[in-house]
């Protein structure tokens, strides 16, 4: 966990890599754009609820695309609402980070075949980071993808974005 | 309270022609067939009608009857050609406790309906949804626009059953 290893060679200062610090900070405030479509939004939102408690890992969520690090795709995609899903997702400053939750966004889900509105999977429009699987996913599943995010921006250097 | 040869005797008398049919041999209600072009009047009819009294709507579908030809296009690929388009309407009288279902039958080519949300409000986003799903055209509706699939949608109407799905939408891939 990079900082506390460090040496504290003094009181008030801290030596560490820019890298870390700015990793450190990015991974322990995820602030999510408040933003569900199906019952996977459901299972996202009691992730968020006291029982599972989504802030302790700095995840909060925000109204406005403007102030969001990441965006949480929970549910089905529908191709009307896709072309929504890309303006909020320019909309966001970088650094940016998407986790897909669920079947429906990772690849269409159950409505793969004969769903003629439904897009098979939210890669085809944003970039995905984490993929979570289920149907839908138990919060801790959500909680797993989260944990890999974090992972994946502690690794992060930046000469190049690697999430 | 009437039933539905009641029901059917009464619109008979008052509307003749335009009533086509009865049929009471379905699982469900039985079904009074009438003439698209006059659904309008007689709603408004069996709303207003001191023994009818049929002041809700439940619900307004439609149906492809896929009663038509099939032909063969250059791909391999089944279309339709011919046969009738459905609109069903579940009345129900809430005061008298009878129900009745009305359907309209209309040309694939050319499917047109009067629309019935000046009867009965609710019907404004049912016609919608039939309009958008099987381009059932609902004469003098004050709003008839996609309800469900995007505005831009071109690629036809999704419930028909020789609708084929288009490759891409706004340069999103749509198939598997």
């Amino acid at each position: 966990m990079g900082l506390l290893d460090k040496e504290f060679s003094d009181g008030n200062i801290v030596i560490a890599p820019v890298e870390d610090v700015l990793n450190w900070a990015r991974l322990s405030s995820i602030w999510q754009l408040g933003f569900g479509l199906a019952c996977c939004a459901i299972e996202m939102m009691a992730t968020s609820a006291s029982h599972y408690d989504f802030d302790r890992f700095g995840v909060i969520p925000r109204n406005t695309p403007r102030q969001a690090d990441a965006i949480i795709i929970s549910g089905t995609v529908t191709l009307k609402m896709a072309t929504r899903i890309k303006r909020l997702y320019e909309q966001i400053p970088d650094p940016k980070y998407i986790i897909s939750m669920g079947s429906c966004s990772n690849c269409g889900g159950p409505y793969w075949e004969h769903g003629y509105h439904v897009l098979k999977g939210i890669d085809r429009v944003i970039p995905v980071d984490v993929y979570v699987p289920g149907c839908p996913p138990r919060p801790e599943a959500l909680l797993e993808g989260l944990l890999k995010l974090r992972d994946k921006i502690r690794h992060e250097t930046l000469r190049k974005k690697s999430a | 309270m009437k039933n539905a040869e009641e029901i059917f005797e009464i619109l008979k008398q008052q509307f003749g022609d335009s009533i086509i049919g009865l049929d009471k041999d379905t699982p469900t209600e039985p079904i009074i067939t009438v003439a698209p072009l006059q659904i309008h009047k007689i709603a408004a009819f069996l709303r207003e009608a001191e023994e009818l009294k049929f002041d809700s709507l439940m619900c307004l579908s439609g149906v492809d009857d896929a009663n038509g030809t099939k032909v063969k296009d250059a791909d391999g690929y089944d279309s339709i050609q011919g046969g009738t388009l459905s609109v069903y309407y579940h009345l129900d009288s809430v005061e008298l406790r009878h129900k009745i279902t009305l359907k309209v039958s209309s040309d694939r080519e050319n499917p047109q309906v009067e629309s019935v949300e000046n009867v009965w409000r609710c019907a404004d986003w049912h016609e919608r949804e039939a309009f958008d799903m099987y381009g059932i055209v609902f004469l003098n509706h004050s709003d008839l626009r996609r309800i469900l699939m995007p505005y831009d949608w071109e690629a036809g109407y999704q419930l028909r059953k020789d609708y084929k799905n288009p490759e891409f939408y706004q340069g999103m891939k749509v198939p598997y």
